[in-house]
């Protein structure tokens, strides 16, 4: 037995466990997710963090052993965020066509939840990081994480709240929809991208090939914006 | 050969990116700039095919990207602990309220368009 423990040591100290069990894990919550049909709930970025966190927190793994590994897959992040240049570039027609509502309603959506965002969490007592690493939850990870730093909130934080955002709007766009009457699969995935970002808009991509289009259109929209208009903005306060 | 090709594109542009932010103290990320650049670029005809396929390759997995971050909740279970239920009430609330200002401002301009 002793034998196994030391095995166990010496395999979760080395990048290749991070990178190994996040792979593997993802790569079997997205089976489960595809034999149930791609319900909401099954989402797969949820349930691999949920595994992954028992995982790391059963076996006493730190966070830092496991990021070495994982870092690989995190850097790709930011290759991902310029990647957003395609889909744009994709619906530049339909984005010309529509600019005005199109611009209106990523900035009025993104305005609403980042302000309401703050108003309530400043409401129950949140510390003021914590508010701060709120604001720019609607925005990709890689992007918040860069927004938090500027405004002075927690990146690790923010990061943590945009993925739990984009987690929330994956499993309940669609009862929410559903209950407001908006059939256009357009505009519902115009709205996971704006309020949800990456995670929404992956949720998008999986449902509707229009929904997938316009909710990479306005993740990278919401990007852009949110990183010039959340400093500037949160600056005067 | 393709999709490396593009993957090259995308890591010049992020480059191109962050030496614009750090070296004109911009407040912007370098990524969001590597993706104003590759917007400029891609009027180039000849990156179209190679980024499309890097593109579609990285974003097709976006959703896997964001667990290493994700993960990282468990470096913050003490503020969690001590805020979990108001984070959570802020996260559903504020999220429920972009998508239905988002959707509804929408719902007609983009109806005809889902065919």
């Amino acid at each position: 037995m002793t034998s196994f423990v030391e095995l166990w040591t010496y395999l979760s100290a080395t990048p290749l466990f991070g990178l190994t069990v996040t792979v593997a894990v993802y790569c079997a919550a997205h089976a489960a997710y595809v034999q149930v049909n791609q319900a909401p709930w099954a989402n797969p970025v949820m349930w691999t963090v949920v595994a992954l966190a028992a995982l790391l927190t059963l076996s006493g793994t730190p966070y830092p052993a496991y990021f070495s590994g994982a870092q690989f897959i995190h850097f790709l992040l930011g290759p991902a965020v310029v990647a957003l240049a395609w889909p744009l570039w994709q619906r530049r027609a339909a984005l010309r066509r529509h600019a005005g509502p199109l611009l209106w309603a990523a900035l009025a959506g993104g305005a609403v939840a980042c302000a309401s965002a703050v108003v309530l969490g400043w409401a129950l007592g949140l510390p003021r990081e914590v508010l701060m690493s709120l604001a720019p939850k609607s925005v990709t990870a890689p992007v918040a994480m860069g927004i938090a730093e500027a405004i002075d909130g927690i990146p690790a934080l923010a990061a943590v709240f945009a993925v739990l955002t984009g987690m929330i709007g994956a499993l309940s766009g669609r009862y929410l929809f559903d209950a407001l009457r908006i059939p256009s699969m357009a505009a519902r995935g115009f709205a996971l991208g704006t309020a949800s970002h990456g995670i929404g808009a992956a949720r998008a991509m999986q449902v509707h090939p229009d929904a997938g289009a316009y909710a990479g259109l306005a993740l990278g929209l919401q990007a852009v914006m949110a990183a010039v208009l959340i400093p500037f903005i949160l600056r005067w306060l | 050969m393709e999709t490396l090709r593009g993957f090259t594109v995308l890591l010049l542009c992020q480059s191109a990116g962050e030496l614009l932010a750090r070296g004109l103290a911009l407040r912007l990320p370098g990524p969001v700039i590597g993706l104003l650049l590759l917007s400029a670029g891609l009027m180039w005809p000849p990156l179209r095919a190679p980024v499309q396929a890097a593109a579609e390759a990285l974003l097709t997995h976006l959703s896997l990207l964001f667990v290493p971050v994700g993960v990282g909740v468990i470096a913050h279970l003490q503020l969690v602990a001590q805020f979990g239920w108001q984070m959570l009430v802020v996260l559903v609330l504020s999220t429920w309220a972009g998508l239905a200002v988002t959707a509804w401002l929408l719902r007609r301009r983009l109806a005809q368009e889902a065919a």
